[in-house]
């Protein structure tokens, strides 16, 4: 029972983990070469180091794994997100089927910052805030 | 069909297809944002194939090597984004 179960966390951990590397392969996009690695890795690697606590059945592994994992679904989406962002920053386009990008033209490409809509009309603002 | 045979011949040949998929990827990469999330993705399946060996091995010990990567995979991406958004400053 146990072999099952560890056969099947493994197949699919490793199953995420080849999705992960086509998805790298055939996406047409920085951006979305980021978002498939992110979520498919993350998920494939996690299922695939349950199966190794499932085989070991000892506390002080377990609590190592549920550490790594934790460690793993903390880290990914901030590192996701930072590469992203300077994927934006050093000019990278997008796919030419991209229908919206929220960031256009909001960004100071010199000092790095956002502009948000609402700073530009601050009486519009204030006469929001009343309605709500 | 044992557990052993299992991961030796399918499961750890799928993990390293996935590898060489990455490192094509790796060569090819237009940008090198490309090349940093390659990088990123082949230490992240490095900790799939470390979280196998141990089972096959039947070696604990490897676990620990695996959370070494996951910090070093996360310091390596944080260390590549500041520096690519410095050098565009």
């Amino acid at each position: 029972m146990t072999e099952i179960t560890i056969g099947i966390l493994a197949s699919f951990g490793a199953i995420f983990v080849l999705l992960a590397a086509i998805g790298l392969i055939r996406m047409p996009d920085t951006y979305l070469r980021i978002s498939v690695t992110t979520k498919a890795a993350t998920l494939g690697i996690g299922l695939l180091l349950v199966a190794a606590a499932v085989f070991f059945k000892d506390l002080s592994i377990t609590t190592k794994v549920l550490a790594i994992i934790l460690f793993i679904l903390l880290t990914a989406p901030v590192s996701a997100h930072l590469i992203g962002r300077a994927s934006y920053f050093s000019g990278v386009k997008l796919w030419k089927n991209s229908v919206l990008d929220d960031l256009e033209g909001k960004y100071d490409k010199s000092s790095h910052k956002l502009k948000s809509e609402l700073e530009e009309t601050p009486e519009k603002n204030t006469d929001q805030i009343g309605e709500d | 069909m044992t557990l052993y045979d299992f991961l030796y011949y399918i499961i750890l040949p799928i993990l390293s297809i996935s590898v060489i998929l990455i490192i094509f990827r790796f060569l090819r990469g237009p940008s090198i944002v490309d090349r940093v999330i390659a990088l990123d993705l082949i230490i992240t399946t490095g900790i799939g194939i470390i979280a196998v060996y141990s089972i096959i091995t039947n070696q604990p010990a490897f676990l620990d090597i695996a959370m070494i990567l996951a910090l070093i995979a996360f310091l390596s991406t944080v260390a590549f984004s500041y520096y690519l958004e410095k050098r565009n400053k």
